[in-house]
């Protein structure tokens, strides 16, 4: 350690830094010791293979240059980007300058960040270059800082509240997060007013300066930085500012498999805390843009969470739709989450379907190579079956109606509400009477159901939505569909769309019967109708108010028809739409045969 | 251009019966109708809720007495344009015939809920689930239908019904249905009639008498729970499945013919005008200025409603608000 090169003042940063790394080991130790079983083995399996290459490239791509929020807002973009990269690079271009000063690798580890202070004026390998770049990035930085500055008061300025309410630790985190880099600013252009050593910013502000008393007050700015800087290191991992670190540990972890299993885990904490609170969330959910209720979103659930202060009623209110996890650009699975937080236990309301005999299913039904099973939601909408039905006897396809006396449910309605062992108990039972049947292929015309299925029952038979399985038909040659004059548009219900990709076979099919229009929110940005099972904190005049959004984009176009697949979409939207203009795709599917 | 003193669009009871009356204060009125012929929603009941009495009689009486020299009817009619221009309100039709008024009276009424949308009940996907419309069409004799066995009724559909959207009670549709039991029963005396209802609101004169004999007399049953749904048998019946509140209990049960009792809800023509004009009020319907001391009167001027475009109404009630309609454009004009 080189003595002349040190001043009381690095201590506070010297302490900060080390309290910020113990925190963080124990944190980090902490989450990856509580990750269960099956997380474990995945990361086991997968810690040596590409995988690990590609998490590098997605930490460096989303961490340091936040390409996802770019998509969604190129300011906000611009900020965390700024932030983020232009520290990092104030930092690693700082080492190389104290190096090329020092002429030796091992300096100082405080010498990067004081640099300017301890400088002496004498020449080193390019000194103008660096410290031109080294002015550079923290004017990049501080460009960032400006904006989260506005970002914060002009939202508050219009009376929103876009990011959430902080806790004490946020707000001294933030407070010393904005100091941090106008103190470094001043302490610099200070020194350069007395040693003409600064850059195109620090040598211009410092001669600015100069005609102060300049002295004075040079060394105390260095420790306000400083302090600065330990006040921020020593909060940052009870704030939000923990996703800083966290966030790279996710890439790695997602990108070896490892998923949100149904209790909490390790994973859930690293989850938890890799959100920034961008709020990004808050402006695609529709509980917001469309019924009003803004304090229930994912980054405020996330928030509670962490902060042990969840509500219930929080946990429940979302339709589990799926928009914001699409759009979060860190990929927090919080419907996942939330479902983790709406376990029910020891409660005296507990359903229980130990009683249900499988045998009856399929007793006296003649084996057949598919199994249809249409689900509670389209028992509602016999419109659906009786074309189903339909489109079987026309493609000359035998099948059993595995629930044709509506009697067993796929468990996920269950599961969403936190019913997880009932659900299980569904399962079980369901995947019995499926593989006694025998058959090649399960075909449903429930999304929630084919969800279930494909998801979460692990079953050796090709499982199919009908929309899927009407494609195939029209592959095969077995369904010659008449093409008519007919103005149609398709609204892609959340539980095949998204997660489950299910876009391009409705719009062959639609294609082939009338001509498609593109509405405004579609495929993976399509937006819920409003009778999500999901949600049961929101009442009639709320849920009323999604639908009629939905169903705003669905008319724009002034469609003859609007197809959807699901038949619980169906029926939400005959609640606000008079006409019979909604149709199930197997509904018109079974109209032009 | 032609000038008439008022002109009535809709000519359904309380639009004959307002130009019956204010053809008797020697104003020249001219009925505005969409339809083929006049009566509106009358034409689709046999007969009348709680005496019994002959809706083609009715309406017979009613037609009578427009038959003047005051009243003109223009069937077959639609509506392209309502404009008010210097205190007239000026109309064109979609034969592009023009028309002006110093008062119009909006008598446009409502349409019968369209149950297929309650799909859970397969209307309009299993043959032997009708409307308590088509009911009426088979105690008429219009249409001939196997003679069913069990009958069942299943109240409110479309009323009182957040799952529609329509919070409001039809009013009508629980006498309809004691009626229409009471009749189904005196056609097929051997049958079963079920009824599935939420309350039973027996407001009217002799109402709750009616209800009485329909269970004493008729051994109707009524039995509180809504259905959830209804399904195929294999027999080709459907099966019902409801919930009996009173006894907290699941229900099955077998029948050979549904009865939807379909409710209330503003007409086609109701929406539209009342978006045209602007005095659309809940559900559609249009807003009266003050349901107690103005109620025909609406906040334009020269603007009157009468009957079930306004809300949920018996034709009792319809031929009085039509009446005192009359009156207040009598008033208006003088």
């Amino acid at each position: 350690m080189n003595l002349d090169m040190y001043n009381p003042f690095v201590i506070p940063f010297a302490f900060g830094v080390v309290i910020l790394f113990v925190n963080l080991a124990i944190a980090f130790v902490s989450w990856l010791y509580r990750l269960d079983k099956v997380q474990r083995r995945q990361i086991g399996k997968n810690i040596i293979s590409f995988k690990t290459l590609a998490a590098i490239w997605e930490a460096i791509r989303e961490c340091l240059f936040h390409r996802n929020i770019f998509k969604t807002n190129p300011i906000l973009g611009y900020m965390h980007f700024s932030l983020a990269f232009g520290w990092l690079m104030l930092i690693v271009i700082g080492k190389v300058e104290a190096v090329a000063y020092e002429g030796q690798y091992f300096t100082n580890p405080w010498l990067a960040i004081f640099f300017r202070f301890f400088e002496d004026g004498r020449d080193y390998p390019y000194k103008e270059v660096l410290t031109f770049v080294m002015d550079f990035l923290l004017c990049f930085v501080l460009s960032g800082l400006l904006l989260a500055f506005i970002k914060r008061m002009y939202s508050k300025l219009l009376g929103m509240r876009k990011t959430t309410k902080h806790t004490p630790s946020d707000r001294v985190a933030l407070i010393s997060l904005w100091c941090i880099f106008p103190l470094r600013l001043l302490a610099e252009s200070s020194t350069a007013a007395i040693e003409h050593n600064g850059g195109f910013l620090t040598q211009s502000l410092g001669n600015l300066l100069a005609f102060l008393p300049v002295e004075k007050f040079v060394t105390p700015l260095w420790w306000a930085y400083s302090i600065a800087l330990c006040l921020f290191f020593v909060f940052m991992p009870f704030t939000r500012y923990m996703h800083i670190f966290t966030e790279v540990l996710l890439i790695f972890l997602r990108k070896w498999g490892v998923i949100e299993s149904q209790k909490h885990t390790g994973y859930t904490d690293i989850e938890i805390n890799s959100c920034s609170r961008c709020g990004i969330c808050i402006d695609v959910c529709q509980l917001n843009t469309a019924a009003k209720i803004n304090d229930v979103q994912s980054v405020y659930f996330i928030r509670d969470v962490r902060d042990l202060s969840l509500d219930r009623h929080i946990a429940n209110n979302c339709l589990l739709c799926n928009r914001c996890v699409q759009a979060c650009p860190v990929g927090i699975e919080t419907t996942m989450i939330r479902q983790i937080y709406r376990y029910k236990q020891g409660n005296e309301d507990i359903p229980f379907y130990e009683y249900i005999n499988t045998s009856k299913y399929t007793e006296g039904k003649n084996s057949a190579p598919i199994l249809y099973f249409a689900g509670c939601m389209t028992h509602i909408t016999p419109g659906i079956i009786d074309s189903m039905k339909n489109i079987f006897d026309k493609a000359d396809d035998k099948y059993i109606f595995i629930d044709e006396d509506k009697n067993i449910c796929c468990g996920r309605p269950l599961r969403q509400q936190g019913f997880l062992e009932q659900a299980e108990v569904l399962k079980e039972k369901l995947t019995s009477i499926i593989k006694d049947s025998g058959a090649e292929v399960l075909v449903t015309s429930c999304p929630i159901c084919y969800n279930s299925f494909a998801n979460e029952y692990n079953l050796d038979i090709k499982v199919l939505h009908h929309t899927q399985y009407i494609k195939e038909l029209i592959d095969k040659g077995k369904l010659n569909l008449s093409k008519q004059d007919v103005k149609l548009v398709y609204h892609d219900p959340c539980e095949i769309s998204r997660g489950n990709n299910i876009y391009e076979e409705p719009r062959i099919i639609i294609n082939s019967i009338g001509n498609l229009h593109s509405t405004k929110n579609e495929k993976d940005d399509t937006l819920c109708c409003g009778g999500s099972l999901a949600n049961i904190e929101l009442n009639t005049e709320q849920a009323a108010l999604i639908t009629s959004q939905t169903l705003d984009v669905l008319t724009k176009p002034n469609p003859d028809f609007i197809i959807t697949s699901c038949p619980l979409c169906k029926k939400t939207f005959t609640k606000n739409c008079s006409n019979n203009k909604i149709l199930d795709i197997s509904e018109i599917v079974s109209r032009n045969i | 251009m032609q000038h008439f003193d008022t002109i009535i669009i809709g000519g359904g009871p309380a639009g004959l019966e307002a130009a019956a009356r204010l053809s008797k204060f020697d104003k020249h009125v001219l009925i505005i109708e969409k339809d083929p012929a006049l009566g509106g929603k009358l034409l689709l009941w046999d007969k009348l809720f709680p005496d019994f009495a002959s809706s083609e009689e009715l309406l017979h009486q009613l037609i009578e007495n427009i038959k003047n020299d005051n009243v003109k009817v223009s069937l077959n009619t639609g509506i392209k344009e309502i404009e008010n221009e210097g205190g007239l309100w000026n109309i064109i039709d979609n034969h592009n015939n023009k028309y002006s008024a110093k008062a119009l009276l909006l008598a446009t009424g409502f349409d019968v809920f369209d149950a297929s949308r309650k799909e859970e009940y397969g209307y309009r996907i299993y043959p032997n689930v009708i409307t308590s419309v088509d009911l009426e069409k088979i105690l008429s004799g219009e249409v001939s239908h196997a003679e069913p066995k069990k009958v069942v009724f299943i109240q409110c559909v479309g009323s009182r019904d957040e799952k529609v959207g329509n919070h409001f009670c039809s009013k009508n549709c629980c006498i309809c249905a004691v009626k229409q039991a009471i009749e189904v029963k005196e056609m097929y005396p051997n049958s079963e009639v079920y009824c599935f209802y939420m309350d039973l609101r027996m407001f009217g004169e002799s109402y709750e008498e009616l209800y009485r004999k329909a269970q004493q007399d008729y051994g109707i049953t009524f039995i509180r729970g809504r259905v959830s749904e209804v399904s195929p048998t294999y027999h080709g019946q459907v099966q019902i499945k409801a919930e009996d509140t009173l006894l907290s209990r699941p229900i099955r049960l077998t029948a050979d013919l549904v009865v939807l009792m379909v409710g209330m809800e503003a007409s086609e023509g109701t929406v539209e005008i009342g978006k045209k004009l602007q005095i659309g009020g809940n559900y559609d319907y249009f807003k009266s200025k003050n349901q107690h001391l103005a109620d025909n009167l609406t906040y334009l001027d020269g603007i009157f409603v009468a009957g079930t475009s306004k809300r949920q109404m018996s034709i009792p009630e319809t031929m009085k608000d039509a009446a005192a309609a009359a009156l207040e454009i009598n008033n208006y004009l003088n």
